[in-house]
């Protein structure tokens, strides 16, 4: 397959492994579109103003998925929703623990450097913060493609970064052997927020959001 | 130093003694340790999907647990593993996210355990212990010289099995 053909090509064996640099812009499109709003929408719930860097958008090979966010034991906050209407799949919000911290801290106007462990009030906003980011996030994408896209309730873990990266790299495998990420900064000030959102597309939605933009025929 | 080799997702490594492989941040997928106590050959594989035939492409052969086991299994052989003596360890599996709906996407470290079972029967390799299911992460070290495999987790304690 010509891997910088662009158009009409079969993309019955499309996959994250031949895409092409088109591809990889309408992704990185999605991304700035998507992180934008979700930074808007973090602006209003935090009642400060928040800066966003340009997305990352990046397409790796498994072995270096579970080091993509530093090292892979650190623990991390996952969120996952699943996606339904006229794509399926799911998408996936990651959040270091430091920076988790700090958005729950300045929502909840605690002392920004409390890294003590989340009660129950702090997960549930945690989990408030997860949902808005990736609600407004997949806003984005539907007002962008002119589809229907409803996500779930979202479900949340703590846990090691290479084994919340799991779920989302299982999902790319059965598709090919690469991961698309894009990973989004935030600011607040002087205060950095790091997060990475994991589109994962099922098979036939793949193609289904390629046409949608107009990128496939 | 202590000769420690990384294994990443959808990776395999073999290795004769003395060496310590290890994963880390083990989570849906399953860790699976292959030890020949005859001669400390030791091998760890970190599959991702439980079967290569039900899948689109399955070019590298480390990613699915039935490819994995035989190419891990070749892997230790060809540096000189005996093979009779050759058993397992299996590791992970965890369902990291609990949706009320259990569809593929949640029961799928389930599944992986279940096809690394299958595989390693059928293969006639025993099992000595396993450390599978869950809702944690685990970071994995098989240790040539003893052939235990160290268990790492946030939370959930270290245990040697």
């Amino acid at each position: 397959m010509n891997l910088t053909s662009q158009g009409a090509e079969n993309t019955m064996g499309m996959n994250f492994d031949n895409l092409n640099n088109l591809h990889i812009d309408v992704f990185k499109e999605i991304g700035n579109i998507g992180a934008g709003n979700a930074a808007t929408a973090l602006a209003k719930m935090l009642n400060k103003r928040v800066n966003m860097e340009v997305p990352k958008v990046k397409v790796l090979q498994f072995k270096e998925v579970n080091e993509i966010l530093g090292e892979p034991e650190m623990p991390v906050v996952g969120l996952l929703l699943n996606v339904k209407g006229d794509l399926s799949g799911s998408i996936m919000f990651i959040l270091q623990q430091e920076a988790a911290h700090i958005l729950v801290n300045i929502l909840m106007g605690n002392p920004l450097e409390d890294f003590s462990e989340f009660d129950e009030m702090g997960l549930s906003a945690l989990k408030e913060i997860g949902n808005i980011l990736t609600g407004s996030y997949l806003s984005a994408l539907s007002t962008l493609t002119g589809l229907d896209i409803m996500p779930s309730v979202p479900e949340m873990a703590i846990d090691m970064a290479g084994a919340i990266i799991s779920v989302p790299a299982i999902e790319f495998g059965k598709l090919g052997d690469s991961v698309l990420y894009i990973e989004t900064e935030f600011s607040e000030g002087t205060t950095k927020v790091v997060g990475d959102f994991f589109l994962v597309p099922d098979v036939d939605s793949y193609e289904i959001l390629l046409k949608a933009l107009g990128v496939i025929g | 130093m202590e000769n420690v080799i990384k294994v990443g997702m959808a990776d395999l490594q073999a290795s004769s003694h003395p060496a310590v492989l290890t994963t880390l941040g083990l989570g849906s997928c399953v860790g699976i340790a292959l030890y020949d106590n005859s001669t400390s050959i030791v091998g760890l594989a970190h599959a991702m999907l439980p079967d290569s035939k039900a899948a689109r492409n399955s070019s590298n052969a480390a990613k699915f647990v039935d490819t994995a086991i035989d190419a891990l299994l070749r892997e230790m052989l060809k540096i000189g593993a005996n093979r009779s003596r050759i058993c397992a360890k299996l590791a992970g599996g965890a369902q990291m996210f609990s949706f009320s709906n259990s569809n593929d996407l949640m029961r799928i470290g389930f599944r992986n355990v279940v096809a690394a079972k299958e595989k390693l029967s059928q293969l006639r390799i025993s099992i000595l212990s396993e450390d599978t299911g869950g809702n944690f992460g685990r970071t994995i070290e098989l240790d040539s010289s003893t052939g235990i495999l160290l268990i790492k987790t946030i939370g959930y304690g270290i245990k040697q099995i």
